[in-house]
């Protein structure tokens, strides 16, 4: 259970950038990776928790998953993936390691006042 | 008034303090020629004991030392002591995971000179959940998984899979009394994991160690020779 110290940190962020530009935060959207490593629902909890004594506190944590994308060495594209259980292409099944999306963890944009 | 709500853009790593930290520790450890190898696993794997028995046996040929993280007790590092390597243990307190900030302030307390080491290794908190969002500076990242723990853990943890380099299985002495099937196992790591390369072997007896050593000391030469290009 490491999302309560991932949420602090992205109430940190949002709150320097609130800082800097003089403007109150609504929403902080967030992209989140199926390899992440973060559990939405315990990371949702953890933000209004992070929010708490902060001038972030009744704000929105908006995540977009992020699906698996890997690439196909044999058909040379990307391809979603369709189990995290089963690393291979999609179409033609060549097992790959190559991992073009699913690992985000990233603040995108500030829904600001 | 107040003025509209309106969206800016901003596209932040959230991890990136801890990124910074672990691309620096990585300059440092290349430029010192030290090899860095982090192991991961759920608690009782047998990391301990496993990298009781590599301290041990790497000792006599190499220059080795070890940082290892718990969230309590020093005990991990006494048994470490054992094989008269240097060990430093880092206490988490009530963190899960160690990161890269926690390795950097051990490295600097123990005053190592990372010029005199040809291996460090790093022992993460027993954990196969939060340790794979973390970048340590390592350059080899090795998951253990016993025998005991049954055949389909890979897939119920395929994220830590996706972020090691290398899986162990240990505890291989016990394979025949707990029937565990060592294919299904192999053919799991690889959905989760092509291509991973795989060793299973036993700290106790010391069965297939020797072949793990190896692999470690063709990786350090390999890296050597990358950083004298």
């Amino acid at each position: 259970m490491h999302e309560l110290s991932i949420a602090m940190s992205i109430v940190e962020m949002a709150q320097e950038e609130a800082l800097q530009r003089g403007v109150q935060v609504n929403a902080v959207h967030l992209k989140l990776g199926a390899l992440s490593g973060v559990v939405k629902e315990a990371l949702l909890s953890s933000y209004e928790m992070a929010c708490d004594d902060t001038p972030l506190r009744g704000s929105r944590l908006v995540i977009e998953d992020v699906p698996v994308v890997i690439f196909c060495p044999h058909c040379k594209v990307q391809r979603p993936l369709s189990s995290v259980q089963l690393f291979c292409c999609a179409e033609c099944g060549t097992p790959t390691s190559e991992i073009v999306h699913g690992k985000e963890l990233e603040v995108v944009a500030l829904e600001i006042q | 008034m107040s003025p509209e709500p309106r969206l800016v853009e901003i596209r932040k790593n959230v991890l990136k303090q801890n990124d910074v930290v672990a691309r620096a520790l990585r300059t440092r450890f290349h430029a010192a020629g030290v090899f860095v190898v982090s192991l991961v696993s759920s608690p009782g794997s047998g990391k301990t004991a496993f990298l009781e028995k590599t301290l041990t046996l790497l000792r006599p040929r190499y220059r080795v030392a070890a940082l290892v993280g718990d969230l309590a007790t020093e005990n991990d590092a006494a048994r470490l002591a054992r094989s008269l390597a240097p060990v430093k243990q880092i206490i988490t307190g009530t963190l899960c995971h160690l990161e890269a900030a926690m390795v950097q302030r051990a490295v600097d307390e123990e005053g190592w000179d990372l010029g005199q080491l040809d291996f460090l290794f790093i022992e993460n908190v027993g954990n196969l959940v939060c340790p794979s969002s973390y970048d340590l500076g390592e350059d080899l990242r090795v998951v253990l998984l016993s025998v005991t723990e049954g055949e389909d853990k890979p897939l119920k943890y395929p994220t830590i899979f996706n972020s090691a380099d290398v899986a162990i299985i240990t505890k291989s002495d016990l394979a025949e009394a707990v029937e565990f099937d060592s294919e299904a196992t192999r053919r799991n790591i690889q959905a989760v994991r092509p291509g991973m390369r795989v060793f299973q072997l036993s700290a106790k007896t010391g069965e297939g160690v020797e072949e793990y050593l190896g692999f470690l000391a063709e990786r350090l030469a390999e890296s050597r020779t990358m950083a004298a290009v």
